[in-house]
């Protein structure tokens, strides 16, 4: 394996509404900073790649006209996920692999706002049978949380503590959107939205942007000088019908953090894709983190998610630590699809 | 078809539908370009880097990847690069055919844009043909690029073929 490193990441403020700029304005600032921070310079990256969704952005090929923001002259080697920006990334991870390039600039972008998310994730599940019943992301998600507080593996009240404690981790998180102090018996005290799960157990609706540099080896030395190693990454998917899945706990997700050498390894922080609150108790059973782990000290997606990129901020997040000094080794997680259906997992790790 | 189906009639389709509803964001260039549309103005931006103007602007040179933020207001009159008669109608097409669909660099842009050629025969219509736009009555004016009709020629010698090669 080609040794590779996350060297620079760049994000937007996530807003509740983005009303000014559309994606090739929010993404343009975000997309200069991380090549900047990068030391490398834009043309001599050799490879780009994005992920967003035009079902998100309500137009066609909408990660065509996102490369305005990109500078797509001369002609560049480009590519597209019509998923989270993570596994953009991970499409970055293994074109540098096949020794195609050394670097690669990987971005994200989605303004949810414009559209209403929860039926546009319908979209994404069976066409015959599930999606025209009109089942959206809330439900489902409930149906996920529901299961595991009848195993025990969960409370309301323990919900309510996660979110208390993301909210409270995200005021030092510029870039969060939901922030601060808030009391646990006030949030019990409001209604569900689907229950078991009120809105502090649901992310919030985010506009939002961000971007990554990869490099290999001796490239990585030379332009940064603490490159967050990727020391094993791995991407697992779980079948589509949820009923032949058991949905309190993350197969896909045990089975990627083995591959991606997490067990037995010290973790100093994870930033976990936990966009709901049941996600995270899930994913820490199945990453084998211990409470000693710190999670989502920027807040996570249940401070800002900025749907599409959400996954790839997880990674920034994660690498900004290592490159800062503040952790040895951190986990990076990335979901997609209904209730955890795939995850990746990244070990992020300085010299 | 298996022994199972045997005798069954085939299920050729089933009706799902879908309706998503956006609001969307012009973005500020285009923002600042429509309320130009609604005052019978043209306006691009120039690149700060590279010094190509975008009719219509988009906020970001493509090529450099940096905002584009100075205004550039251009006369409309320009130039047709490249053009093609339509005879075939449509579905979705408001205009009836024939038409002329042209591909029109403007005096002072870096980048053609796609607009209707009217008031000319159709055999007379021509690369490096100098075109002029209709704009609709000054009361329908509005923030939307339909607030040019069409473009018309003008009664001026063609440009040369060198001062739009770059453009085709």
């Amino acid at each position: 394996m080609r040794p590779v490193a996350i060297i620079s990441f760049a994000q937007a403020p996530s807003k509740r509404r983005e009303a000014e700029r559309n994606e090739v304005e929010l993404l343009m600032p975000v997309v200069a900073e991380a090549v900047e921070r990068s030391g490398i310079p834009k043309r001599e990256i050799g490879f780009t790649v994005s992920g967003s969704c035009d079902y998100v952005a309500g137009q066609p090929f909408s990660f065509v006209s996102a490369l305005d923001a990109v500078g797509a002259w001369p002609p560049i080697t480009e590519s597209h996920v019509e998923m989270d920006g993570a596994f953009a990334l991970y499409e970055a991870w293994v074109k540098i692999q096949t020794g195609q390039c050394d670097s690669a600039l990987v971005y994200a972008f989605g303004k949810s706002s414009m559209g209403d998310l929860p039926a546009v994730l319908n979209l994404q599940l069976d066409p015959y049978y599930l999606a025209p019943l009109g089942v959206d992301s809330t439900s489902l998600e409930a149906l996920q949380a529901r299961m595991l507080l009848e195993r025990g593996g969960a409370s309301e009240r323990s919900l309510a503590e996660i979110a208390v404690r993301v909210r409270r981790a995200a005021k030092d998180n510029p870039n969060a959107q939901l922030r601060g102090d808030f009391e646990i018996e006030k949030l019990l005290a409001e209604p569900y939205l689907a229950s078991p799960l009120r809105e502090h157990d649901c992310p919030p609706i985010s506009d939002g942007a961000a971007a990554v540099v990869l490099a290999a080896g001796d490239l990585a030395r030379r332009v940064s000088k603490r490159p967050a190693w990727i020391r094993g990454i791995d991407h697992r998917i779980e079948v589509q019908a949820l009923g032949l899945r058991d949905l309190a706990r993350s197969e896909s997700t045990a089975l990627a953090a083995k591959k991606a050498g997490v067990p037995g390894r010290r973790i100093d922080v994870a930033e976990l894709h936990a966009a709901y609150t049941h996600h995270e108790p899930i994913l820490r059973a199945a990453l084998g983190l211990g409470e000693d782990v710190v999670v989502n000290p920027s807040g996570g997606p249940l401070c800002a998610n900025p749907f599409m990129a959400t996954g790839l901020v997880r990674f920034g997040e994660a690498a900004m630590r290592v490159q800062e000094g503040r952790a040895k080794t951190a986990l990076a997680h990335a979901t997609s699809g209904p209730c955890l259906q795939q995850n990746l997992v990244c070990v992020l790790e300085g010299d | 078809m298996s022994d199972a189906l045997q005798g069954i009639e085939p299920v050729k389709s089933i009706t799902t539908p879908v309706r998503l509803e956006y609001q969307f964001t012009a973005g500020r260039a285009s923002t600042r370009f429509l309320h130009g549309m609604a005052e019978g103005k043209i306006l691009g931006q120039r690149c700060p880097s590279c010094a190509k103007v975008y009719v219509p602007p988009r906020g970001s040179c493509p090529r450099c990847a940096v905002p584009t933020e100075q205004e550039v207001e251009v006369s409309g009159k320009g130039t047709v690069t490249t053009f093609c008669i339509v005879r075939i109608p449509s579905e979705n097409l408001a205009i009836k055919p024939p038409f002329v669909a042209a591909h029109i660099l403007l005096d002072g842009a870096d980048i053609p844009f796609f607009a209707l050629i009217h008031d000319c025969p159709f055999d007379q219509v021509r690369m490096g043909m100098r075109v002029e736009p209709v704009w609709v009555e000054k009361a329908q004016l509005a923030p939307t690029f339909e607030s040019i009709r069409y473009f018309r020629p003008l009664d001026e010698p063609d440009a040369p073929y060198e001062s739009y090669k770059e453009h085709l």
